[in-house]
């Protein structure tokens, strides 16, 4: 039985699109807006196109090796994984799915990114967000830092129920 | 119902080598596999009217001002006043280590003659290559990035600066002719936007603060001052690259810092220190290659392990 380039183009995409973060695995490289394009060449062989979350963010070498491991366990036997720098990643592409996932596992989703037009405004109070703590729904919440455990993240902490929990930056 | 406890019994050879499961997965080690290139699939023609080793030079000058630092931030490392601050320089760091790599590999790419050869055979992939085998004198930053951290205040004092010069220049260069210069560009402002309101928070934190952490940050943007001007200097491969529209001329963007600098200054209640730039020698400054001593420490540190194996494969 031989699939037709288009059932082999559906395949792929499949695959691809279900291959999850390293480091939010309750999301798939499609949920995080990093998956850009997957292609299958008349020869079989699979291009797929990534775009990093953050310049030096750590985890586009494992993603990169998921995706060819995930591939070729499918049966494609040559991956080439591009990288697609231009337009920038933003959170808004961040599916309304991802947003689920990630409130579900406590983090919270992030809000519209800013547009900036003109020189970027210099911000000397803490960023105002429209956050909810993923726990309790409460809006009584702080930010502790801007930085967290990976490059997406901010720290926050809840003062109704105190618990202290991931919030995904605008960017 | 069994009577006999559930006792777990494993193959002999599964626990008994603490490295036998990490061989299961060989694709899961990134630093142990093929280490790709970072712009793979990325177009990587030179625009026209621009030199290639021109093109070189500034990318390199634009990628070493972020990569030394980076280093100097990582230095923080669990140093830091508290776990949230070490974190944040992490962080920064990180994304400045990130630019740095694409416009080392930038570079590498439109021109190879910027790269040190390594021995035949050798895995160094070029971002590498200059990043850990160029010495001092081939390194392009600013000296503002390379002189010690010196405390908390003097980080912040340091980074507030640099994240203000940087992202006026990165707001302008995402419209550089050079289709992978304005990508990294644009990436790097939404990061550089992150970088310079959580300085700038902690420089009006620091001076709002004690007696003695407003004495300390007064002191630390005394003695960074002298490094102020050489960012606003125009190199002649920046005029260049400027006038072809590839890259922005330092000397535009001054303006723009200064304003944002007095906004920081103002609500802190800090004057504006008065010191002159520091000179060059022969005329020559971060720029050219010439470079303080602490340049030369912080490269044999940063570069010490990669040049003792230069087959090495991490």
């Amino acid at each position: 039985m031989t699939m037709t380039l288009d059932h082999l183009q559906d395949r792929a995409v499949e695959v691809a699109a279900s291959v999850t973060d390293p480091e939010l695995p309750m999301l798939t490289l499609e949920d995080l807006g990093v998956l850009r394009d997957v292609r299958v060449a008349h020869d079989g062989s699979v291009t797929v196109t990534i775009t990093p979350t953050y310049s030096g963010c750590p985890a586009m070498a494992t993603m990169r090796d998921d995706l060819v491991l995930r591939l070729q366990q499918a049966g494609f036997d040559r991956v080439d994984v591009a990288v697609a720098l231009a337009p920038a990643w933003s959170s808004d592409w961040i599916t309304e799915r991802g947003r689920r996932a990630l409130a579900e596992h406590g983090i919270s989703p992030p809000g519209r990114a800013p547009t900036v037009t003109g020189p970027v405004a210099l911000l000397l109070a803490p960023t105002r967000r429209d956050v909810r703590c993923p726990r309790c729904a409460s809006t009584d919440v702080e930010v502790t830092s801007e930085f967290g455990s990976t490059a997406c993240r901010a720290m926050y902490r809840c003062r109704a129920c105190l618990e202290p929990f991931d919030h995904v930056k605008e960017i | 119902m069994s009577d006999q406890p559930d006792v777990h019994t494993h193959e002999p050879d599964e626990h008994d080598n603490a490295y036998a499961g990490l061989l299961v997965n060989d694709a899961h080690w990134a630093f142990g596999t093929d280490f790709e290139d970072p712009l793979a699939g990325v177009d990587t023609t030179v625009p026209d009217g621009v030199a290639r080793a021109d093109l070189a030079a500034y990318c390199l000058m634009l990628a070493d001002d972020a990569l030394i630092l980076s280093h100097r931030l990582s230095e923080w490392c669990s140093h830091a006043p508290d776990l949230e601050e070490d974190i944040a320089l992490a962080n920064v760091a990180l994304d400045l280590l990130g630019q740095a790599r694409l416009l080392l590999a930038r570079a590498a790419a439109a021109d190879p003659a910027v790269v040190p050869s390594l021995p035949e055979g050798s895995p160094v992939p070029d971002e590498d290559a200059l990043a850990f085998f160029r010495d001092a004198r081939d390194f392009r930053n600013v000296r503002l990035c390379e002189v010690p951290n010196g405390d908390f205040a003097e980080t912040v004092a340091r980074l507030l600066v640099f994240s203000c010069w940087r992202l006026a220049l990165l707001q302008r260069l995402s419209t550089s002719s050079d289709a992978v210069l304005a990508a990294v560009a644009a990436k790097g402002v939404k990061e550089v936007t992150y970088h310079r309101d959580f300085a700038g928070r902690w420089f009006l934190t620091l001076a709002r603060g004690t007696e003695e952490s407003r004495r300390r940050l007064v002191t630390a943007l005394n003695e960074l001052w002298p490094l102020y001007a050489e960012l606003f200097l125009t190199h002649e491969v920046e005029g260049r690259v400027a006038e072809v529209g590839v890259g922005v001329d330092p000397a535009e963007v001054a303006g723009e810092v200064d304003v944002v600098l007095d906004q920081v200054l103002a609500v802190s209640g800090v004057e504006r220190p008065a010191a002159p730039g520091l000179a060059g020698v022969q005329g020559k400054r971060g720029r050219d290659g010439m470079h303080t001593e602490a340049q030369s420490r912080l490269l044999a540190e940063m570069q010490v392990v990669a040049r003792a194996h230069p087959m090495g494969r991490w």
